[in-house]
């Protein structure tokens, strides 16, 4: 023998490990989010309830109705969650008896849809390109032709977003796309366009970061006029200034997110858990890059067990030396 | 002579092939194909209990994320013969080969049902969509490519089946290359059916979401997959009437006690490092399935310390059941004790959608009683194999 075996084999498991665990892999670098990210700012404190955005979110999707829960009921839309047929939803906080709107025993409004993150675990996951996010817009956009229906985006996203029918023979992910198919109308995310407070705002996120650091800057309860449908419309609504947590949704959450949330009572109340800062996708995508980066770990590998496989098929007769095919005549007698 | 190993030549079985088992199993396989063309017509949710809060359910779970680790005999006897030379043990290979060639083959099957849109299935491996972040862009391009090469492994045993010695021996020349890649490609895609986890962050308790989550899964395997030879070979010795040779098999029970100590200092380590054991001892579901879970690991151990334990055919089957029963719980931990998935969601299997993992299961067993009745798979006897397998 060449090279001593137990030698070999030391260095070829420890030149893998090295190459696996200490290698100069850095963890990937942090997403920053595109020049003309483009995204919406919920205001809970302004919202009605009124579900105006969800009726024409269905309007300008082609979403089916849910007749949920509400027995008997098949007059009106009643989704209670997102789902593989609605894509946003304005739900309700209830936390006492009090009927005054943004505290904590009295009620809240809060909305869910995508919320386009800078740094997205369901386009990192897809297996086929299917969840993709525009490097101009930041729009987190899904192809139906592509995706095979893993759902593996459905298990990940950390806000629950992607939905998927189960119902159908040939089923789909759904999710909010923030409009795309219109803007090439030049017009904007339909839920926004139809809020009537502007609780719902569309814009650059640059200038929606602005426009909350002017309402933080505000003092409650004195009166400000408020855009309304998209940042800069000379549209406004005029109302007073709610008591603003120190918290704004979506800023750091998941490494950021292109929408955005104010609200008057913490958030854990609304169905958002505490998120961490940083992207689970990088996390991921940062380990599966320290083993498989450039290949070279896995192919060093491969060279080693070849080696050794070769010499311990040949010592177990399996490398076709010359008296083995006699000895295969006799096995197959 | 058959070079220097002097173990007996692998010959067929022979025997019936219609038997009360294989007829109950064929059933089993009929009524899982059944509900196979149910889903297919009526969509997933006609078959499975599966929601938005639940995306897996046992199909991904069960016959995809254990079904692939309860396969790995296959790997794990070719890690002792082929890497660590220890020849000895180079009957088992041929037989743990076969199983994890039908366990691999059904898995990717099932999870072929399991995609909402399977007409799209080979998006996976075409350049314009492939996307290599994605873990189960890793998973579905290796484990394709681990059972195309199980497959070529196989294929000297069915040519001499068929007495193709002079094509058998061509296809020698170069099975070394097939092994080494029958040993890296478990390693990559085992560890990655962890790794598949690391990307859902908080969402997994950190009891069980950790970054060496591909280390656990891949030592597990390797656990499992001994277990799985020890059970099988003690399965088919009281099946086929067979006597279990104990000098091997003990062999491979000391083999498997040092994966179980491996498996509890990464285990026990991790939680240690991060911090995270606290966890637990705070009272509930997680921590009682946790504890389940390790407590399985020990109970084989112990029963595998000494070299007299491992003699004893029971000890030695018990312990391999303890084992391929702590991977399936470590596994069902994982995706779902572990899973904190918000409120309101719930999941439980349906019966039908348990009908087709039953199915699958039974389609294996049957495929792998006719073939080692059929090829020469097993080793020999040596008191006329065919009169003890006549029953």
């Amino acid at each position: 023998m060449g090279m001593d075996r137990r030698n070999f084999l030391k260095a070829a498991a420890g030149g893998t490990l090295a190459a696996t665990c200490a290698a100069p892999v850095e963890a990937r670098e942090k997403r920053e989010m595109p020049q003309g990210a483009v995204g919406l700012l919920f205001d809970g404190t302004l919202c009605i309830g009124c579900r105006a955005c969800m009726s024409a979110c269905k309007a300008e999707n082609d979403l089916a109705p849910e007749f949920n829960e509400i027995e008997g009921s098949t007059y009106w839309d009643a989704p209670l969650d997102i789902s593989g047929h609605t894509i946003n939803i304005i739900k309700a906080y209830v936390g006492g008896d009090s009927d005054e709107k943004d505290t904590l025993d009295g009620y809240a409004f809060t909305k869910l849809s995508c919320f386009h993150c800078v740094d997205a675990s369901c386009v990192s996951c897809c297996p086929v390109g299917a969840m993709t996010k525009d490097s101009v817009s930041g729009i987190v956009s899904h192809s139906k032709d592509a995706c095979i229906g893993c759902r593996y985006c459905v298990a990940a996203c950390p806000f629950g977003v992607p939905r998927f029918t189960y119902d159908q023979t040939f089923p789909y992910i759904a999710k909010c796309q923030l409009c795309k198919h219109r803007m090439a109308e030049g017009k904007y995310a339909a839920c926004a366009e139809v809020c009537p407070t502007g609780a719902t705002l569309y814009g650059p996120v640059k200038e929606l970061k602005k426009e909350i650091a002017r309402r933080k800057a505000l003092t409650p309860g004195t009166e400000t006029e408020f855009p309304r449908g998209h940042i800069g419309s000379s549209d406004t609504f005029v109302g007073p200034v709610a008591k603003y947590i120190d918290h704004v949704w979506g800023e750091k959450e998941i490494g950021g997110t292109q929408v955005l949330h104010l609200s008057a009572v913490p958030f854990d109340k609304l169905d958002k858990k505490p998120l961490p800062d940083v992207a689970p996708a990088n996390v991921s995508e940062s380990l599966q890059g320290r083993i498989y980066h450039g290949m070279i770990a896995p192919i060093a590998f491969l060279g080693a067990l070849v080696l050794v496989a070769k010499r311990s098929a040949k010592a177990l007769g399996e490398a076709g030396e010359p008296d083995h095919t006699q000895a295969g005549d006799r096995k197959g007698e | 002579m058959a070079g220097s190993d002097a173990h007996p030549a692998p010959a067929p079985l022979g025997g019936k092939l219609i038997t009360p088992w294989t007829v109950f199993l064929g059933l089993l396989s009929l009524i899982g194909l059944f509900f196979i063309g149910k889903r297919l017509i009526f969509g997933i949710g006609a078959v499975s209990n599966i929601n938005d809060g639940y995306p897996w359910g046992i199909w991904m779970v069960y016959d995809l994320v254990i079904g692939a680790a309860l396969s790995c005999g296959g790997f794990a006897m070719a890690l002792v013969v082929y890497v660590f030379n220890k020849g000895r043990y180079h009957p088992l290979v041929r037989p743990a080969l076969l199983a994890s060639l039908f366990g691999y083959t059904l898995a990717a099957t099932s999870l072929f049902f399991d995609l909402g849109r399977y007409w799209n299935f080979w998006h996976v491996f075409w350049p314009r969509y492939a996307q290599v972040n994605s873990v189960i862009f890793e998973l579905a391009v290796c484990m394709t490519a681990y059972i195309l090469v199980m497959w070529i492994e196989f294929t000297p045993t069915v040519m001499e089946k068929f007495g193709m010695y002079g094509l058998r021996k061509k296809l020698e020349k170069w099975l070394f290359f097939f092994i080494a890649l029958g040993v890296l490609l478990p390693a990559m895609h085992q560890s990655s059916l962890g790794s598949m986890l690391v990307i859902f962050g908080e969402q997994i308790h950190p009891l069980w979401q950790t970054p060496v989550l591909p280390l656990l899964f891949l030592i597990s395997c390797l656990a499992m997959g001994y277990s799985m030879v020890i059970f099988e070979a003690s399965v088919s010795s009281v099946g086929f009437r067979r006597p279990l040779e104990m000098d091997i098999f003990s062999g491979v029970g000391q083999v498997l006690k040092w994966f179980l100590i491996a498996y509890l200092v990464a285990r026990f380590g991790d939680l240690i490092w991060r911090g995270a054991l606290g966890y637990a001892f705070v009272p509930g579901i997680r921590s009682v399935m946790f504890w389940i879970e390790n407590i399985l690991v020990v109970i084989p151990l112990v029963l595998l310390w000494t070299p007299r334990l491992r003699r004893n055919p029971q000890k030695l089957f018990l312990a391999a059941v303890a084992m391929a029963l702590q991977g399936m719980i470590y596994r069902i931990n994982c995706y779902f004790t572990a899973y904190v998935t918000g409120d309101g969601w719930n999941y439980f299997p349906s019966l039908p959608e348990m009908m087709v993992s039953l199915g699958f299961i039974a389609m294996e067993i049957l495929a792998f009683i006719i073939v080692v009745r059929l090829l020469p798979v097993l080793p020999a006897q040596e008191p006329a194999p065919k009169a003890a397998a006549a029953s």
